[in-house]
């Protein structure tokens, strides 16, 4: 996983609520087996408008997204982030997320920021006045700061820890195999198998 | 203090426990299927690891796969490579596959429970989001994404935070005919669709108590829509009823001590919900949805609603553009809705049960003219036994089509859509836009309601359909 420590970046003001992973990326794009190519995937029916955010010149090369709440509900597909990166975000702020969603971002490497719903749209309005004003996502500081905004989040110390230094959840989870091994030997007899070996 | 059912879950599948770090859970069941594994296979490869348990994982095919010709070859090619890839990862890898035309092919959470692989108190995991669905049985499901899928192929384990517990407790009994698809969209609707962001909820109480295991599953299915990762029931002897003598339920001295273990997954009485819900089940009615997510339901004897009603204006923008989406005007009746479509099928509700209550509405009766009904079983055990009880002659005769297993129009990645403009109801979970097919409107509905839809052409419920004397149900 791509470490993350911190971004600077132009925004993209998403004011709409529960946006669900199919808007995300439809559907039909979860056809393809890579983790990469799912850009023009990304909002693809909203982005038939002409006026919809994203295709507005103004918001062209921006990297951070700033969503309303509920943002990456429904289906688990991991697809929604990597079409999120894909297309060139680094970080996506809003006062709520979907659990599996986020769990899936950071994962990747894509850092959701939760922020009271207040102070999102207070980036929300500054970018809109001003689509050229940079925001700044700090892990290392866990703070965002815009103009003359500054805002805390949290994230947990073990995501954060995570992220700061890009590491393989499944190496360090390999590092307990002692673990793993003794509480598979414990495990009861009439629990399911799929198959005998 | 007394321990939550799905406290007592999670404490015995932790692996691991160390201060600052989340617990890492052991998984007892990995199922799989062809849309979220691919790019977890290739980091296997890429990193020269192996499947750790082999005989803990199972495949099925049920996203893209045709729900006709399914002898020919599958027309999309990114449909037939995704299939593909999953066959030649699993034979590469040695995992067990249940592919198209397979007797045991079918919707993944159709699949596990049937063949008895989901029992209480275990850890089930999928990279689908309905994979609440077992939670139904007393077991810890939830929905992951492909990296996690990766971590459990390889560690047979997942570090995870431990999620709040809420009890939605379900007072009364429901009255007849309304059903469990009725009861979790009011659920959703009152709650709301991130009502349940970082709980495991239970579901419990007299109403909850009498369920089938198939109206369980419908319950606990959809608790992702709630914004839950899990749902739970605990296990009783209706649970216990429906496991034995399955394929892979214990037997001889491993069932006794599999249901001696079982019973002790309750909730003490002295433990304590981090949140709790109460509904009058005795005051639902059936229950449609007017937008374009889970939570945006009513009574189908209501009308659409007035986006001004709302009072927090992020509903009220969302209704606005849910009515604009949906082509409809708040105050017309929900029952004035006209349908193009009505699908019968998906995890939430392609079960036989769900079918035989479909069927017992169709049977004599005629699909309305300019209705196109779609009935897909959840599995081929499913289709196999509707045949035999002759379901499927009551859905054609009636003028429905009867398909071939599969996830088919729930979220139409194989060419099972809805086209632009186009209006279901839906018996499945998701009313997205888009969802069923681009520019599609879905109305979430209970597969009774769906099939009373399909005679009158507008949503109804069973209470509906005038006693036609011309009638002649061949009573299956």
């Amino acid at each position: 996983m791509e470490a993350f420590t911190a971004h600077t970046g132009r925004a993209v003001p998403l004011r709409r609520s529960n946006v669900d992973t199919d808007q995300i990326i439809p559907a039909h794009w979860l056809k393809k087996v890579t983790r990469d190519g799912f850009e023009d995937g990304l909002f693809e029916a909203w982005r038939k408008d002409s006026d919809f955010v994203l295709n507005r010149p103004e918001r062209q090369g921006a990297t951070v997204l700033v969503a309303g709440p509920d943002f990456g509900t429904g289906s688990s597909r991991e697809h929604a982030v990597w079409a999120l990166q894909n297309y060139g975000f680094k970080t996506v702020v809003s006062s709520r997320f979907a659990d599996i969603f986020r769990g899936n971002s950071l994962k990747n490497g894509l850092l959701t920021v939760v922020l009271p719903q207040e102070t999102v749209e207070r980036l929300q309005e500054l970018t809109e006045a001003d689509p050229t004003v940079e925001i700044t996502v700090d892990l290392e500081s866990r703070q965002v700061r815009a103009a003359d905004l500054t805002a805390d989040f949290e994230l947990d110390e073990n995501a954060r820890w995570r992220l700061l230094n890009g590491l393989d959840d499944i190496s360090l989870t390999l590092q307990n195999e002692t673990d793993i091994s003794t509480y598979e030997s414990s495990r009861p007899t009439f629990k399911p198998r799929t198959i005998q070996v | 203090m007394g321990r939550t059912l799905a406290e007592k879950v999670w404490d015995d599948h932790v692996v691991r426990r160390a201060e600052g770090e989340p617990d890492l859970l052991y998984i007892d069941l990995h199922l799989l299927h062809e849309v979220t594994s691919p790019q977890a296979f290739d980091g296997l490869r890429q990193n020269g690891r192996r499947v750790r348990r082999l005989d803990l994982t199972i495949a099925t095919e049920d996203h893209n796969t045709p729900t006709v010709d399914i002898d020919k070859p599958i027309a999309d090619p990114v449909s037939r490579a995704q299939l593909e890839t999953l066959r030649r990862n699993c034979a590469e890898f040695g995992v067990r596959l249940h592919p198209l035309g397979d007797v045991e092919q079918g919707v993944v959470h159709v699949v596990g429970p049937q063949l008895g692989l989901t029992q209480p108190g275990t850890t089930v995991v999928c990279g689908d989001s309905h994979t609440s669905t077992h939670g139904a049985f007393g077991a810890l499901a939830f929905g992951i994404g492909t990296s996690q899928v990766e971590h459990v192929l390889a560690t047979q384990t997942l570090p995870l935070a431990r999620p709040r517990t809420m009890a939605i407790t379900v007072e009364g009994e429901l009255p007849d005919g309304v059903t469990a698809k009725d009861l979790i969209l009011a659920i959703i609707a009152r709650i709301g669709t991130g009502g349940g962001q970082g709980y495991i909820l239970e579901y419990r109480g007299p109403a909850i108590e009498k369920l089938s295991m198939e109206a369980r599953m419908t319950i606990c299915n959809m608790s992702i829509e709630a914004g839950a990762r899990a749902g739970m029931i605990a296990p009783d002897q209706t649970t216990f009823d429906y496991l034995h003598g399955r394929d892979h339920a214990p037997e001889g001295e491993d069932w006794d001590a599999a249901v001696a273990y079982w019973k002790t997954l309750r909730t003490d009485d002295d433990a304590v919900f981090d949140a709790e819900v109460i509904i009058n089940g005795a005051e639902l009615a059936p229950f449609v949805t007017w937008g374009t997510n889970p939570g945006q339901g009513a009574p189908l004897s209501a009308s659409v609603p007035d986006p001004a009603s709302y009072d927090d204006a992020s509903e009220r923008l969302a209704a606005e553009k849910a009515l604009e989406y949906m082509g409809l005007t708040a105050g017309q009746p929900l029952r004035d809705i006209q349908v193009d479509t009505v699908f019968v099928g998906s995890c939430t509700n392609g079960r036989i049960e769900d079918l035989r209550s479909a069927a017992a509405i169709l049977d004599g009766r005629k699909v309305a003219d300019g209705v196109r009904m779609l009935v897909v079983p959840g599995s081929v055990r499913v289709s196999l036994q509707a045949v035999a009880e002759g379901l499927d002659k009551v859905f054609t005769s009636s003028g429905a089509e009867w398909r071939h297993a599969g996830c088919s129009m729930c979220l139409g990645m194989n060419p099972d859509q809805l086209a632009p403009g186009e209006r279901s109801a839906s018996t499945s979970n998701r009313n997205f836009e888009g969802r069923q097919g681009k520019g599609g409107r879905t109305h979430l509905v209970s597969p009774q309601v769906a099939a009373a839809t399909a005679v009158l052409g507008h949503l109804a419920s069973p209470a509906d359909l005038s006693d036609d004397a011309a009638r002649t149900p061949a009573g299956v």
